[in-house]
């Protein structure tokens, strides 16, 4: 893959503010379940205007962007929570607060891919395991574990979503969810 | 490509279908039968929606992240593995004891004293080395490194290029100092790593207490003692002093182990770092791409790895020239 410039800066200044995004998201939306949905609309959105420009600062225009889908959705449904309202208007004053994004350091890192990796199932965690600890090739883990080399794969795709997930939780989304 | 099923597991991990594909792409890319055919079938996939291109970047990032993981393999702290190594370096000290023990039994009756001399080690580009004093002492030598044991004086080293490790056997009454580019540095019970070149030394405590003193210009001389975390940079007559976490002094410990430890680095600092250890050598030709950055545990002698890693996620131009390895920006697309 030839990652374009807007790629290279997304994964650099955008992903890693993904538990401050998911914070705020978490705060709209009252049941939850909707977040992962919201948070791939406000990629997409990101992503597109930077095609064009890339914003700067980073972080109050992903926190608008966020906030702009979040009335739109609000907006659509016609189901105004009086909740939603006074957290919108609330999260305005205290989105500028420094977020633990950039302090993510790398023993936390590992401790989340670590509590991430517990809660695969055995199989997918051997498959994980076997690849991003001991290092093998997809193909010495279909033979060490007795399986193709599709169901590894299966596995490790299963497993990179799970970390994925883990790797971007400020400590209050404990996984499972949805 | 393959069908999106709606089977339990990415239920239960709450994946979206685009998560799931993106997913199955980012596992199948790394095959060995990887071809041509599929990389333009996922380009076509990639481009048909930003949706697409945003849940595998997301996901690529996450799987590249957990690499660290590999930091589960073996406790590698603290028990670097070069037995081999103690015994090819004692040797040579056990015969300067020996000849000094012959010596000091003629002197009585020829007068003769052997001169002190000093030993130096050395390693070459890409070596690393450990040596055991006769003190208890440990002092490991990284890349191109050259280090001096004042003849007589074992508690004295010189340490003329490079960088080394030290583990001192603490001792009040002698105290074990380090001259390193014009500056000295003083245990008080410590571990720590120095280097630097030219007039500038860097010294970073892992443990106990050590003294840096900067150059003696005679007009101010200045020092600091440090705790651990500290880092220390001594120019001319000046130090200065700063704490890192310790995370990033195992990092930058990693050539203990034989690995380079990136954390969001750009290609200019990893190319310097590489190149320290590698006589062929990472050429950033291109300006353009001096400043990405790149996260991530290398091999300090896989330069290839490096290529393909930063060619797989910067997307940047990787050209082997023999002695060089020349990066670019991707002249496609």
């Amino acid at each position: 893959m030839a990652v374009s410039g807007v790629a290279a800066w997304f994964i650099r200044e955008v992903l890693p503010l993904e538990a401050a995004l998911m914070q705020f998201l978490r705060r709209c939306v009252r049941d939850g379940s909707d977040v992962a949905d919201l948070r791939q609309d406000v990629y997409v959105r990101v992503y597109e205007a930077a095609q064009k420009k890339i914003p700067h600062p980073v972080k109050p225009f992903l926190i608008t962007t966020a906030r702009n889908i979040v009335i739109d959705r609000v907006r659509r449904e016609r189901v105004v929570s009086i909740e939603t309202v006074a957290d919108l208007a609330e999260l305005e004053i205290a989105e500028d607060r420094p977020g633990p994004e950039r302090s993510v350091i790398a023993r936390q890192e590992l401790r989340r891919l670590q509590a991430a990796l517990d809660r695969l199932s055995p199989r997918c965690r051997e498959a994980v395991v076997l690849k991003k600890v001991e290092g093998l090739t997809g193909r010495e883990i279909a033979a060490r574990m007795g399986i193709s080399e599709d169901t590894v794969d299966e596995y490790l795709a299963i497993g990179m979503v799970a970390l994925a997930r883990h790797l971007h939780a400020d400590g209050t989304d404990a996984g499972g969810a949805a | 490509m393959i069908e999106v099923g709606n089977e339990d597991p990415w239920k239960a991990i709450g994946a979206s279908s685009v998560d799931a594909t993106a997913a199955r792409w980012l596992a199948r890319r790394d095959r060995a039968d990887w071809r041509a055919a599929d990389q333009a079938e996922l380009d076509t996939w990639l481009s048909a929606s930003t949706a697409h291109m945003v849940t595998y970047l997301r996901l690529h990032d996450a799987w590249n992240r957990a690499d660290r993981l590999a930091a589960l393999r073996a406790p590698m702290r603290e028990t670097p593995v070069v037995p081999d190594v103690h015994k090819r370096v004692s040797q040579p000290a056990l015969k300067i004891a020996a000849v000094c023990i012959l010596a000091a039994g003629m002197t009585a009756a020829l007068t003769y004293r052997p001169v002190p001399r000093d030993v130096t080690y050395s390693t070459p580009i890409g070596g690393r080395e450990v040596i055991a004093l006769s003190d208890g002492s440990q002092v490991e030598l990284n890349t191109n490194t050259i280090l001096r044991i004042s003849g007589g004086r074992s508690r004295t080293v010189t340490l003329d290029k490079g960088e080394a490790y030290f583990q001192i056997k603490h001792n009040a009454k002698h105290p074990f100092i380090v001259h390193a580019f014009g500056h000295r540095v003083t245990d008080l019970g410590t571990k720590f790593v120095v280097r630097g070149s030219g007039k500038r030394l860097e010294v970073a405590l892992v443990e106990g207490r050590a003294r840096v003193d900067a150059a003696n210009t005679g007009v101010h001389q200045a020092s600091a003692v440090l705790t651990p975390g500290d880092v220390a940079i001594a120019i001319d007559n000046t130090v200065s002093v700063t704490k890192k976490p310790a995370t990033s002094l195992a990092d930058q410990l990693a050539w203990r182990a034989g690995m380079l430890v990136f954390d969001r680095a750009t290609l200019a600092e990893v190319a310097i770092q590489f190149n320290r250890y590698n006589s062929r050598k990472i050429v950033i030709a291109d300006p353009a791409v001096a400043h990405l950055e790149i996260m991530g545990k290398f091999p300090v002698n896989d330069v290839a790895l490096f290529g393909r890693v930063a060619k797989a996620v910067l997307g940047v131009n990787v050209a082997d020239r023999g002695n060089e390895v020349v990066v670019s920006k991707s002249a496609g697309k």
